[in-house]
C-alpha cells in the first residue's frame, strides 16, 4: 500500500493577463514588482493566491492543503480513466502517485485533467473524441475594457486573449485538410499550422509561421475584416461561430513582441539593387519588407513626420496602439530598410528623378484626398473631414491637448456622416474627446454598414446612436459661421446597384433637422494628386486611380509599380498588403530577370 | 533634424527671422511655396511660406510673427538648435512670368513672402512697384531688402511714424489712377488687407493674386482643413494654392474659418505659461 502523500497540491494555471482590480495590463517592466496577493475561491474554499506578474502569464503557485476527500474525483487520468491521486492507486500510465497535475486550459471543458509524467504530454483522445470535444468549445470572447470606463480613455478596448483563452480557442480549429481560411486570406497565411502551433504552446514558432507571409501580424490581428476573409469561410462558421483567427493572430503577435522574440533575419544583400517605396502605409511596408528580405536596398519615402501611413494618422489609438506600429517599423529598419520621413514625392523628387537613383519604384500612397458631398454649408466651422479629425487626434495627439500643441476640436453633439470603419473610428473618438451625444448618419440600413461588425458592436455598446436610412442634404450655420445643425432626409432602399447593395432613394418631404455642433464627414477618400504633378505619364482611370496590371501591379510606366488604395480606391489594410506583396514579387522578377535596365 | 543657422530678431523681438539648413528643400523650393515645421515631439505642424532661399548654402529663410505658443516656442530656439521636422516644398509656386508692370503689396509679415515673390518677378523681367505697410515704424520689416529688388518702393504705416501715413490700399488707388499699364497685383498680408486690395482692383479688372494662409495640418491635401471657397468651389489651399485669384476668394468665410481655434490657441498659450 502506498501512502497518500499528496498533501499539497501544486498547480499552475494561467489566469487573466490583466489585473483583476484595475483591469490594466501588466507589462514587461513590472516583472520585478512585488508578488501580488489576492483571494480566490477554489472548490468553494477561500484561499490565497500569490501572483507573480511574469510578462503576460501569471504563474499561480498555491500550496493549499488538499484534504483527502477533496478534488480527488476530478483528477482522473484521461488514459486510464482512473483517479491518479487516489490513495491506493498510482496512475497507471505514469506510475506516479505524486503526479504533478497541471490544470490546463482544456480543463474547463474537457472532463479530464491532463496527467503528466514530469513533462510527458497530453495523452490521448481518439480523433473522433477530439473532434467531438472541439465542437463543444464555444468561441472565446476577448476580454474587453469596461464600456463605461473606456469611453473616457484612449486605451485599447480589447485586452487580447489570455493564454488560457488562446489555447481554448486554438483548440477549436479542426485542422481541415483543405483549409479554406488560407485562400480567404489576402496574403495566404498558413492559418491551420500557426493555430496548431498555438495548441502546442509553441507561440514563438506560431509567430514565425505568420511572419513568413505577413510582416504586420499585430496590426492585422486588430484591423483586418476577418469576418469577410479567413473567418468568413471557416467551416465551423457554417453551424456555429468560426475560429477567432484574428484574435489568435493578435495573441501570437503580442506574445512575440512582449517576450522580445522578434529576431531580425540575416539578409544577403544583392549589390547595387535599389528600390524606392513611396508611402509607408501597410502596402508600402509589406513591399519594402519583402524586397529587403530578398536582399534589395530599399528606401521608403514618407510625406508625414511619422511612418505608418493610415496606421498612424487614421486608425485610433484605442483600436491600434501606435507603439505596435512603431515596433513593426523598427523591425523593418533593423532589417536594413531606410525610412525617409518628410519627403513628399512629386514635390521633393519627381518620379523620374527617383528612377535615376533607383532601379524600381513602388507607389503606395493610399487614398489621401477626403471626399465631401458638395452640399451647402460644408465649409462651416467645426465641419471636418474624417481625415482631418483623425489626423489631429491620432497623428498630432490632440486628445492630449494642451500637453500636445495641436488644438483638439470641441464638439458636444456630434454628427458623423458615413457608415464605414472610419466613421466608427470618428464617432468613438469624439466620444472619448468629451462629446455627450454622437450620432452616425448613414443612408442605407444597418445590414449594409460597410464597417467591420466588431466596430459597429463596439460603437453601439459605447452609446453611439445610429440614424440609419438618413442622408444629410445641408449643413446649417449660426451667425459666427459655426455649424448648428444638419438638415437630413429619410431614405428607403430600392433595387440593388452595381455594388450589389440596395440603392438608397430619398423620401420626399421627410426632411428634418438634426441639431449638432460638430460634423465629421467620413464618406471616403479619393486619390491624392501630388505624385502625378511630376509624372503625367502614369496612366490613371476616370476616378484618378493608377492603372496597373493586376497580376504584376506594374503601371504603364516601366519599372514603376503601384498598389493599395491608390489603385483600388479606399479598401482595407490587408488588401494593400496583398498588393504590396504581389508588387514585390514582380519587382524581384523584373530586376533579377533578363529585362535589366540598360 | 534641421539646424537653425541664423536668427534675427525684428520688430522689437515680435518678428523673428530664421535661416534653416534644409539643402534638399532649398534645391527645389520656388517663390510662393511653403514648408511645414514641427519644432519638437509635442509640437504642432506650422505652415510657413518661405521668404528667401539660398540654393548654394542649402538654407531657407522663414520670417514669422510671435503670436501664440508655437511661435513663442520657435522664438526660443537659438542658432545651432534644431527643428525636428521641416517638410516641403508644399503648394504650387507663385505663377511668375513676364507681364510688364506688377504691383506687389505686403502687409505685416506678409512682406516676408512678398520678398521671395518680388525677387522672382524681378528676375522674370517685370517692372515691380512694391507697397509695403505695417502698423508702426518698428513693426516694418525687410524694407532694405525690398528696396533692393523693387523698381519703386512705397512704405506705409498706420500711424504715420514712418513713410506715409495710411493703408497700403491708398497708394494702390493712386497708382491705378495714374498708370494704365498695371498688369498684375500680388497681395500678401492680413485677410482684411487682401480683401480690400481685391475690392479696389476688381473694377478696373486688374488680375490680382493673393497668398492665403488658412489652418492646415498635413499640407499635402490629406486633411482638407485648409478648404477655401474660390469661385464658389471648395479648394484645398495646400495643394491648389496657396496663391489664388483674389477676385474669386471668399475672404469672409476664410476669416471665420481661421478663427475656429481661438479658444484652443488661448488655452494652449495659458498652459505653456503656467
Amino acid at each position: 500500500m502506498l501512502d497518500y502523500d499528496v498533501k499539497y497540491l501544486k498547480f499552475k494555471t494561467y489566469l487573466s493577463t490583466y489585473c483583476p482590480h484595475c483591469h490594466n495590463s501588466f507589462n514587461v517592466k513590472q516583472k520585478d514588482h512585488d508578488i501580488i496577493k489576492f483571494n480566490a475561491k477554489f472548490k468553494g474554499k477561500d484561499m490565497d493566491l500569490h501572483l507573480s506578474p511574469y510578462l503576460d502569464v501569471f504563474e499561480v503557485e498555491s500550496t493549499v492543503p488538499i484534504e483527502k476527500d477533496e478534488t480527488l474525483e476530478d483528477l482522473i487520468c484521461p488514459n486510464c480513466k482512473k483517479s491518479i491521486v487516489d490513495v491506493n492507486q498510482p496512475c497507471q500510465e505514469c506510475g506516479s502517485h505524486t503526479a504533478q497535475v497541471i490544470i490546463s486550459a482544456y480543463s474547463k471543458l474537457i472532463p479530464f485533467y491532463i496527467c503528466l509524467k514530469y513533462g510527458c504530454e497530453w495523452h490521448g483522445l481518439s480523433k473522433a473524441d477530439e473532434r467531438h470535444i472541439k465542437l463543444k468549445i464555444p468561441r472565446q470572447e476577448m476580454p474587453e475594457q469596461d464600456q463605461k470606463l473606456r469611453v473616457q480613455n484612449f486605451q485599447e478596448v480589447p485586452y487580447g486573449l489570455t493564454t488560457e483563452l488562446a489555447l481554448l480557442e486554438a483548440g477549436r480549429c479542426l485542422q481541415c485538410k483543405n483549409p479554406k481560411c488560407v485562400d480567404g486570406c489576402p496574403v495566404n497565411i498558413d492559418i491551420p499550422e500557426f493555430i496548431r502551433l498555438i495548441t502546442e504552446e509553441k507561440f514563438d514558432e506560431a509567430a514565425k509561421k505568420i511572419r513568413e507571409r505577413n510582416i504586420l501580424p499585430a496590426v492585422c490581428g486588430r484591423v483586418c475584416p476577418q469576418e469577410d476573409q479567413c473567418e468568413g469561410v471557416c467551416v465551423l462558421g457554417i453551424r456555429d461561430n468560426p475560429v477567432a483567427i484574428g484574435n489568435l493572430e493578435r495573441f501570437v503577435a503580442d506574445y512575440e513582441r512582449k517576450m522580445d522574440l522578434i529576431k531580425v533575419p540575416s539578409i544577403k544583400k544583392i549589390p547595387n539593387k535599389r528600390v524606392a517605396v513611396v508611402g509607408s502605409g501597410p502596402g508600402g511596408l509589406t513591399c519594402a519588407a519583402d524586397l529587403t528580405l530578398l536582399g534589395y536596398s530599399v528606401t521608403i519615402f514618407e510625406a508625414l513626420h511619422q511612418a505608418g501611413g493610415v496606421l498612424v494618422y487614421g486608425i485610433p489609438e484605442f483600436r491600434l496602439p501606435k507603439a505596435i506600429v512603431e515596433a513593426e517599423i523598427e523591425y523593418l529598419k533593423a532589417m536594413g530598410c531606410k525610412v525617409e520621413l518628410n519627403h513628399i514625392i512629386g514635390n521633393i523628387y519627381s518620379v523620374d528623378e527617383l528612377l535615376e537613383n533607383f532601379d524600381a519604384i513602388y507607389i503606395g500612397v493610399g487614398a489621401g484626398l477626403p471626399m465631401f458631398m458638395n452640399i451647402e454649408g460644408e465649409n462651416l466651422s467645426n465641419v471636418f473631414s474624417a481625415n482631418e479629425y483623425l489626423t489631429r487626434i491620432n497623428l498630432m495627439k490632440a486628445y492630449r491637448f494642451p500637453e500636445y500643441d495641436t488644438p483638439k476640436p470641441i464638439g458636444n453633439k456630434v454628427a458623423v456622416i458615413g457608415g464605414g470603419n472610419v466613421a466608427m473610428d470618428c464617432a468613438r473618438t469624439s466620444l472619448r474627446c468629451g462629446a455627450s451625444e454622437v450620432t452616425i448618419i448613414y443612408r442605407r440600413s444597418r445590414k449594409e454598414l460597410p464597417a467591420r461588425e466588431e466596430e459597429v458592436v463596439h460603437a453601439e455598446q459605447e452609446g453611439i446612436m445610429f440614424k440609419l436610412l438618413t442622408n444629410p442634404i445641408k449643413y446649417i450655420g449660426n451667425d459666427a459661421n459655426w455649424v448648428k445643425g444638419v438638415e437630413c432626409v429619410s431614405m428607403t432602399l430600392g433595387e440593388p446597384d452595381e455594388s450589389g447593395r440596395r440603392r438608397p432613394i430619398p423620401l420626399e418631404g421627410s426632411n428634418f433637422i438634426y441639431d449638432c455642433d460638430m460634423v465629421i464627414v467620413a464618406i471616403g477618400n479619393g486619390p491624392n494628386p501630388i505624385i502625378f504633378n511630376t509624372a503625367p505619364d502614369l496612366e490613371r482611370n476616370k476616378w484618378g486611380n493608377i492603372i496597373v496590371n493586376p497580376d504584376t501591379m506594374e503601371t504603364t510606366k516601366e519599372f514603376v509599380y503601384a498598389g493599395g488604395d491608390i489603385v483600388t480606391g479606399a479598401a482595407t489594410v490587408i488588401e494593400a498588403m496583398g498588393a504590396g506583396r504581389i508588387a514585390a514579387n514582380s519587382i524581384h522578377k523584373k530586376l533579377s530577370g533578363k529585362t535589366k535596365k540598360a | 533634424m534641421f539646424e537653425v543657422v541664423r536668427k534675427q530678431e525684428m520688430a522689437k523681438g515680435t518678428i523673428i527671422r530664421f535661416e534653416i539648413a534644409a539643402p534638399k528643400i532649398a534645391q527645389k523650393i520656388l517663390a510662393g511655396q511653403f514648408v511645414i515645421l514641427r519644432v519638437n515631439e509635442t509640437g504642432e505642424r506650422i505652415p510657413i511660406t518661405v521668404a528667401d532661399v539660398d540654393k548654394f548654402g542649402g538654407t531657407i529663410t522663414i520670417i514669422f510673427q510671435v503670436v501664440g505658443k508655437s511661435t513663442a516656442l520657435m522664438r526660443s530656439l537659438d542658432v545651432g538648435s534644431f527643428i525636428k521636422d521641416v517638410v516641403g516644398p508644399l503648394g504650387k509656386p507663385a505663377h511668375v512670368q513676364k507681364v510688364g508692370t506688377v504691383i506687389a503689396i505686403g502687409g505685416g509679415t506678409g512682406i516676408a513672402i512678398l520678398h521671395h515673390v518680388v525677387k522672382a518677378m524681378k528676375e522674370a523681367g517685370n517692372f515691380v512697384i512694391s507697397i509695403i505697410g505695417a502698423r508702426e515704424k518698428e513693426m516694418l520689416i525687410l524694407q532694405d531688402e525690398m528696396n533692393l529688388i523693387s523698381d519703386e518702393l512705397v512704405i506705409m504705416t498706420d500711424d504715420g511714424s514712418y513713410g506715409q501715413r495710411g493703408f497700403v490700399t491708398d497708394p494702390l488707388k493712386k497708382y491705378i489712377q495714374e498708370r494704365n499699364d498695371i498688369k498684375l497685383v500680388y497681395a500678401i498680408g492680413p485677410i482684411i488687407m487682401m480683401k480690400n486690395v481685391c475690392k479696389i482692383t476688381e473694377k478696373p479688372r486688374i488680375e490680382t493674386m493673393v497668398s492665403l494662409n488658412p489652418v492646415m495640418i498635413d499640407g499635402t491635401g490629406m486633411c482638407g482643413g485648409c478648404r477655401v471657397k474660390v469661385d464658389g468651389k471648395t479648394q484645398f489651399c495646400c495643394v491648389d494654392g496657396p496663391d489664388f485669384d483674389g477676385h474669386k476668394v471668399d475672404f469672409d468665410e476664410l476669416e471665420k474659418r481661421n478663427s475656429m481655434y481661438l479658444k484652443q490657441e488661448k488655452d494652449s498659450l495659458l498652459f505653456s505659461i503656467r
